[in-house]
């Protein structure tokens, strides 16, 4: 399965490297370079490439390359969601994953490559075996170590890899008993120039932080769940409870992770709750083109839209801009050519627009294309699908806990193009 | 160590020793710094050689860490070897581990040192600690030190027994870094192997299987007893285990089953349908071969991977899909496309794999895919080989029926600013003019505008797209080519030049004006063309001096004569060889007759197609598929047997719990003796099939049955039980099998009220591990209480007793829908997964609607000044209303029912034509063929007719599009539908909102047109609502669902101003 993995960064250099089987040589690596020179974007690097005698499958987070050494046939996709559970393995130990963070935390990020793969087959990936395994480095734990010698290392096997549910550690003790759930729906639209929907919906998520003492049972029960046309669970939510009564039951890891991931059923309109007015133009022959954008509220159930952020990639012929924000503030890369413009909130009573003049190249002919517009928002109380927690119960533990459910919805890939 | 790793380390130790003094320890790294490049690299591996070698802790631990920094770095610890090495016996548990990862990176460099580690690892192979003993046994295992391979042959053996699975676990792992050090060894491994294949434990059974394809995926016969046990355990392996899992589990499927997917003969899958129309069946039952019944093992898998596809893990739904598409029958793949649309919310390396093997099987099967066309389209962020996959999937995915919808779509990509994207767009737009005939002149159309644009590679791409169109009927094009030849001047690019000059030249004769001309300004710049260019001119004056000699003779000598002397011997060879065919003399003897016959030979048209269409020879979800190359290790897919193994290869002797049991029992069900939860599940399932073992879907149970011999239990069962002599005959094979267990099964039954109590008390003590339901026991523990299921037990008993006796004496029509009921009804608690397979083909997505415009002013967008002009355009419609309008009730269509909606797009068939969306359904028990529309129409409307429809089966339905001339009326259309068989008259009744079609105007524009209006054409109705609903939503909600009309956006808040136009505006 996977023999090797190397971290490369930006520039280009390998950081980090770490074999599974035999020592494959980090010359490997070179043609993994030949097609990221090649490729224009860094997104463009295609994720897998043939060499002559291996497969190198790689994955772009937070700016590192993940590159994993393949030598035989294997699901790509396998080798490519571990190594994103790895890379969100790091973001849980060291909060941030950037090559800085891996690099202090060397010694950490060997122990636990070692203990996630065996031989290149994933051995223990579930982040509360991890932590039971390896505990992550805090600053109190560092110092405490230091004075009594300690480890960082746990010498007993985590008591999840054999039972029955190894998502849960055993032993949880908690004073405050707490468990909160926030359902996150992000709306994926494309909007044409006449301002109509060509494709929208709705994909959410069920995000939970669970604190509680022993082992406790929940169930979670929706107002509404025949909303919910597709769903993919964690594998502590029982199926076939759902499959029957449409109620997610389950014994809940420790701390943090996502619940649920659900798509709204197509057949329901989506609710657009922005809309933009847009007049960008660009004149044959002249060297200036006009922009002009407005934003407003539209369907938003009453609720404020905020951290509106505006981001548009300008055709290259744009040399520069001079636009005046009624809101907010607007930058203007003229080397990327992109555009963004953090609104923030918008007050329905005096809609925020972004006005003024580009200059462009002359001489070059005037761009084919509109830009395209991308809109970030974020809408506090509200999940736009109106999916609402009818409730949700705890069984097996006799204390209270305390309990919260959070709405929210966002932008995903909201795209207008004009 | 050569000399330039030396060097290599000198420059190392440099930047090491820079480090060193940002880390921790004071004392040396001062000096190192200082000495610079030659002293430093030796003197810190002292440095390090003498922490480790001090009698603290807490030194050797820090010394440890800071070679593992090395290590991960790259560079080269390799001489601490000696003083890493004593460590390995240390107390502290960190150290060891460090020391652990140093062992397994350098041992193979460092044989003979790396052995004095060894007699530490053997003792710590018997350490009471688990964790321990497994760690020992990987870092052992890891060496990759021949000399010890009979240690470690000693050591796997032993902790194949050990008592802890996460050992066991370690061991298969084992067992393949052994193979891969020395292969010889395979014989005893696969020993080890078929030991650990029949591990209980969730915890092994991925890296057993693991190791099984590893070391002898050939050996297919170790799987046949855990099959079963396979199958149910999946549920509740680790993640990674089931993709490995499922995986192999589809190659074994592949080699034992026989294929579903029978074209011949009535589709009849799990007998399930048998019984919709087991009246026919009973007739043809006698003539047919044995119909395809599916193993119930077959089944079993099918079943128990399908929960599988709501995993978090892309690449499990991934293999689940594979497995389906691979496995099930044809109309059962669906059920993966949802969990397949879903992973492309993933990360951008997912999609990239997803997308790919979803445009392999958007090739095979379109209808898929087809209801989620709009997650295929391109948003201007994706990366590019995310868009080109997204483009090759919505070629696809283009039918007559959403093309104009996707053309629309690909007006956008045209104008995107990513060229080579634009380009692949064009590209994709000449497929879907070559497949669907409909388009192809629009489409034309609207390529030739875009040779005007600026972007010479999407001008290049049009002329290259165009060229091949032109091939499929180039005699009514001729002003296309005409076009073409006028715009050659501003045309730059090779290839396109190349492409223009092929196409004049092949078809010179329907441009004989143009042709000649071309020539000779082909002739004035020839020298300074392209080599691909100067060859189609050589081409194109060959062709020209047989078809019009007399005005091109001398300007073919003159080019010839150019290319003679050119400098690429291509063009020299080619010009020597056209100048013997056309010009006679006396050498060129017998192949000048035929330069004619050879130059002007009608060529056929070239055939664009999918760059997947040859993916599927390979497994989907593979290195290989994605490559599109035989990966190292690839295990192809067998094709199906003609005829299935013997079946009962895969029944397991009974073991203990069974013996509890009835002894009967042992001979139905293999599978459920494995587990205690197993055996839950089992008893339980077996419930629902006592249910209704009536309703042959007990098929799926009567493997061991028939597997004694088939015709023989069908002679028995017919001879003892004579209530089931008048079943079906089709239906024999799976009711033999059942009748005979029914008297089992209630026999069981009995014990298993008995054997319940027992079962809830150990499932209550299930709930506290809350796993227990979950893993597939179905008991639904949590919630059911002991009374309820017990109850619920009952009951189904006593149904069950009632259809065995009766029902399956008529065994007719009605009774399936019963059964149904039945089974929903008592199955409630029990797996729904089964209720699934009960009603395969019965979820047909209703078809988003996505119906034309008229293709041509769609294709006009491409040109490119539609971003300026004011001028009234079509848009997409606001909302598209489902509601479906009856056409044919199923009474009086004796089956055939039809319903009709209006999609709201314009029509492919024409302007005037309003496009309408029929669907068709049959509810009869036999297939209908032919169903068609007679042509005329009683009241004067034109319609544009659906192709006809073959052949209609049972509980099948079809959605066609048909174009209908309302003339602007509401007069309903009339007309009549025909079957071989039937004849029916149906009206299409419009009202007067589908009629129209919405546009885009502005303000102004809005008010300057309705001024045009007057008396007729007003159509108003007056709304009257509530004040505080006075907000602009509900209204235009209530209009555009009404009225095919698109919203004027507008100044004022209480104005709402729908445009549309008729068809004729």
């Amino acid at each position: 399965m996977i023999h090797s993995l190397f971290l490369v960064n930006a520039t280009g250099d390998i950081f980090l490297e770490k074999h599974w089987k035999s020592v494959v040589s980090r010359s490997v690596c070179d043609y993994f370079f030949e097609a990221q020179e090649r490729a224009t974007e860094p997104e463009n690097i295609p994720p897998v490439i043939p060499t002559p005698h291996h497969y190198l499958i790689s994955v772009l987070r937070h700016r590192i390359y993940f590159v994993a050494v393949i030598q035989s046939e294997v699901p790509p996709l396998f080798v490519i969601e571990f190594l994103h559970r790895v890379v969100d393995t790091f973001q849980d130990y060291f909060g941030v994953c950037t090559e800085a963070a891996i690099k202090d935390n060397v010694v950490v990020v060997y122990e636990l490559l070692e203990e996630m793969l065996d031989n290149g087959f994933p051995l223990a990936t579930e982040s509360n075996i991890l932590k039971e395994l390896i505990k992550p480095p805090t600053i109190l734990r560092t110092v405490v170590n230091t004075i009594t010698g300690s480890t960082n290392v746990g010498e007993q096997l985590p008591t999840g890899q054999l039972s029955v549910v190894p998502w849960r550690r055993t032993g949880v003790k908690y004073t405050n008993n707490e468990a909160y759930f926030d359902v996150v729906e992000e709306i994926d639209a494309i909007i044409d120039k006449s301002g109509s929907t060509i494709t929208a919906e709705i994909q959410g998520v069920i995000d939970a932080c669970v604190k509680l003492t022993g082992m406790p049972d929940l169930t979670l029960s929706f107002m509404n769940p025949r909303l919910l046309d597709d769903v993919s669970f964690h594998p502590c939510v029982r199926f076939k409870r759902w499959e029957a009564e449409r109620i997610l039951s389950f014994i809940p890891p420790d701390g943090n992770f996502r619940l649920l991931s659900y798509h709204v059923s197509s057949q329901n309109l989506v609710a657009i709750p922005v809309y933009v007015k847009h007049n960008i133009t660009f004149r044959e022959g002249s060297s200036q083109g006009r922009f002009d954008l407005t934003l407003g509220p539209k369907q938003t159930m009453g609720k404020a839209v905020e951290s509106v952020l505006v981001s548009s990639q300008l055709p290259r012929g744009v040399l520069n801009t001079s636009l005046n924000p009624s809101q907010g503030t607007y930058t203007f890369d003229p080397v990327t050519k992109l555009l963004s413009w953090d609104v923030g909130k918008i007050n329905p009573q005096k809609l925020p627009s972004l006005k003024g003049t580009m200059s462009l190249q002359a001489g070059a002919s005037k761009p084919d294309e509109n830009p395209t517009i991308n809109i970030q928002f974020k809408i506090q109380q509200l999940a736009i699908s109106g999916l609402k927690v009818n409730r949700l119960d705890m069984y097996g533990e006799k204390y209270k806990p305390f309990k919260g459910i959070k709405y929210m919805t966002k932008a995903g890939k909201f795209q207008v193009r004009t | 160590m050569s000399a330039n790793s030396l060097a290599y380390s000198e420059q190392s130790g440099a930047e090491a020793a820079v480090e060193l003094g940002q880390e921790t320890t004071p004392t040396s790294s001062a000096g190192g710094a200082a000495f610079g490049l030659f002293s430093t690299d030796f003197k810190k591996n002292e440095d390090l050689k003498e922490m480790l070698e001090s009698t603290k802790e807490s030194l050797k631990l820090e010394a440890m860490k800071r070679v593992v920094g090395l290590i991960a770095r790259g560079k080269n610890a390799s001489e601490l070897f000696p003083a890493v090495v004593k460590n390995v016996a240390s107390k502290n548990i960190e150290l060891k581990k460090l020391v652990y990862v140093y062992l397994v990176r350098y041992a193979e460099e460092q044989q003979d040192l790396a052995l004095l580690s060894i007699s530490t690892f053997q003792r710590a192979l018997k350490d009471p600690n688990q964790l321990i003993r497994a760690s020992a046994l990987r870092v052992l295992s890891s060496i990759r030190v021949p000399i010890i391979v009979p240690i470690m042959m000693l050591a796997i053996k032993e902790a194949a027994t050990d008592l802890s699975p996460y050992v066991r676990k370690t061991a298969a792992h084992a067992i393949q870094k052994l193979y891969s050090l020395d292969p010889d060894q395979k014989e005893h491994l696969v020993e080890v192997i078929e030991k650990l294949l029949k591990d209980k434990s969730t915890l092994v059974a991925g890296s057993v299987v693991m190791a099984f394809e590893e070391v002898c995926p050939e050996r297919i016969d170790l799987i046949h007893k855990n099959y079963r046990k396979l199958c149910n355990l999946l549920m509740d392996v680790e993640e990674w285990g089931q993709v490995v899992i499922i995986n192999m589990l589809t190659r074994y499927a592949r080699t034992q089953f026989v294929s579903p997917w029978r074209q011949d003969g009535v589709f009849e899958e799990n007998s399930e349908k048998a019984f919709y129309d087991s009246d026919e069946e009973k007739k043809e039952g006698a003539a047919q071969t044995k119909p395809y019944v599916m193993d119930p093992d077959h089944r079993l898998l099918l079943r128990n991977t399908k929960p599988l596809l709501q995993s978090r893990n892309t690449a499990v739904v991934m293999s689940v899909a594979q497995l389906y598409w691979h496995l099930a029958p044809k109309h059962e793949v669906s059920v993966v496309t949802k969990s397949l649309v879903r992973l492309l919310r993933s990360h951008r390396e997912v999609q990239y794999v997803v997308l790919q093997n979803i445009a392999t099987m958007s090739i095979q099967r379109k209808g898929m895919f087809e209801p989620f066309m709009k997650s295929f389209y391109v948003r201007s962020t994706d990366a590019t080989h995310i868009k080109t996959l997204k483009l090759e999937i919505l070629t696809n995915l283009a039918n007559e029926a959403n093309i104009s919808t996707i053309l629309r779509e690909f007006q956008t990509y045209v104008k995107s600013q990513d060229k080579a994207f634009a380009a692949a767009t064009i590209q994709a737009i000449g497929r879907c003019a070559t497949n669907i005939s409909e388009i192809t002149d629009a489409c034309l159309n609207g390529l030739v505008l875009l040779l005007s644009n600026r972007d010479e590679t999407v001008v290049a791409e049009s002329v290259v797209v165009i060229k091949k169109l032109l091939q499929t009927q180039p005699s009514q094009h001729s002003d296309i080519i005409k076009h073409m030849a006028k715009l050659f001047d501003n045309i730059t690019v090779p290839m396109a030049r190349a492409s223009i000059l092929w196409l004049i030249g092949e078809y010179c004769e329907h441009v004989p004006r143009i042709a000649p001309d071309v020539l000779r300004k082909m002739a004035k710049t020839f020298t300074s063309e392209e080599d691909i260019v100067k060859l189609q001119t050589v081409n194109l004056a060959a062709k020209l001096y047989l078809t019009n000699s007399k005005q091109t003779k001398l300007l073919t000598q003159y080019i010839l004569n150019l290319g003679k002397y050119d400098q690429n011997y291509d063009i020299r060879d080619r010009t020597r060889f056209i100048r013997q065919l056309i010009v006679p003399n006396e050498k060129s003897g017998a192949l000048s007759k035929y330069a004619r016959r050879i130059l002007l030979a009608p060529k056929p048209a070239p055939v664009l197609q999918s760059a997947f269409k040859d993916r599927d020879r390979f497994q989907l979800g593979t290195l290989s598929h994605t490559l599109n190359s035989k990966a190292t290790g690839y295990l192809e897919l067998s094709d199906w047997p003609d005829v299935a193994p013997d079946q009962s290869v895969r029944n397991v002797e009974v073991v203990e719990a069974a013996k509890e049991w009835a002894p009967g029992v042992s001979k139905t069900k293999p599978a459920k003796s494995d587990d205690d939860k197993f055996y839950s599940d089992s008893g339980e399932e077996e419930e629902a099939e006592g249910s209704d073992s009536g309703s042959s879907s007990g098929g799926s149970e009567d493997s061991s049955d028939s597997s004694s011999g088939e015709s023989e239990s069908e002679e028995k069962s017919e001879s003892s039980e004579d209530s089931v002599k008048s079943s079906s005959q089709s239906e024999k094979s799976s009711d033999s099998g059942t009748d005979k267990k029914k008297k089992k099964t209630l026999k069981n039954k009995k014990l298993q009220q008995g054997k319940k109590a027992g079962k809830d008390g150990r499932s209550d003590e299930g709930q506290k591990n809350g796993r227990l339901e979950k893993s597939g026991s179905g008991s639904g523990s949590a919630s059911a209480s002991s009374e309820e299921s017990s109850s619920a037990e009952s009951s189904s008993e006593s149904g069950s007793d009632s259809d065995s006796g009766t029902d399956q004496k008529r065994n007719t029509k009605p009774k399936p829908i019963k059964k149904v009921e039945e089974t929903q009804k008592k199955e409630r608690e029990a797996s729904l997964l089964d209720l699934d397979d009960f009603s395969p083909a019965a979820v047909t997505m209703p078809k988003s609607s996505i119906l034309s415009p008229s293709l041509l002013s769609d294709l006009e967008g491409l040109s490119l000044s539609s971003s300026t002009t004011p001028a009234i355009q079509v848009s997409s419609p606001v909302f598209v209303p489902v509601r479906p309008h009856e056409l044919l009730h199923r009474m009086t269509g004796k089956g055939l029912a039809a319903q009709y909606h209006f999609p709201r797009q314009p029509c492919i068939y024409g302007d005037h034509m309003v496009s309408v969306q029929l669907t068709f359904n049959n509810h009869g028990d036999h297939a209908l063929e032919d169903i068609h529309i007679s042509e005329k129409t009683s009241t004067g409307q034109s319609i544009h007719c659906f192709r006809p429809i073959e052949r209609l089966e049972p509980e099948a339905s079809v959605t066609v599009s048909v174009g209908v001339d309302f003339n602007d009326s509401t007069q309903a259309a009339s007309f009549q539908l025909c079957s071989k068989t039937e004849r029916f008259s149906v009206s299409i009744q419009p009202a007067v909102g589908e009629l129209l079609l919405p546009v885009t105007m502005t303000e102004q524009d809005f008010s300057r047109e309705q001024g045009k209006l007057v008396g007729m054409n007003e159509s108003s109705a007056t709304i009257t609502m509530a004040p505080e609903t006075v907000s602009s939503q509900p209204v235009s909600k209530k209009v555009v669902s009404v009225a095919n009309v698109g919203v004027v956006p507008s100044g004022q808040d209480n104005v709402h101003s729908p445009a549309s136009k008729t068809s004729d505006f």
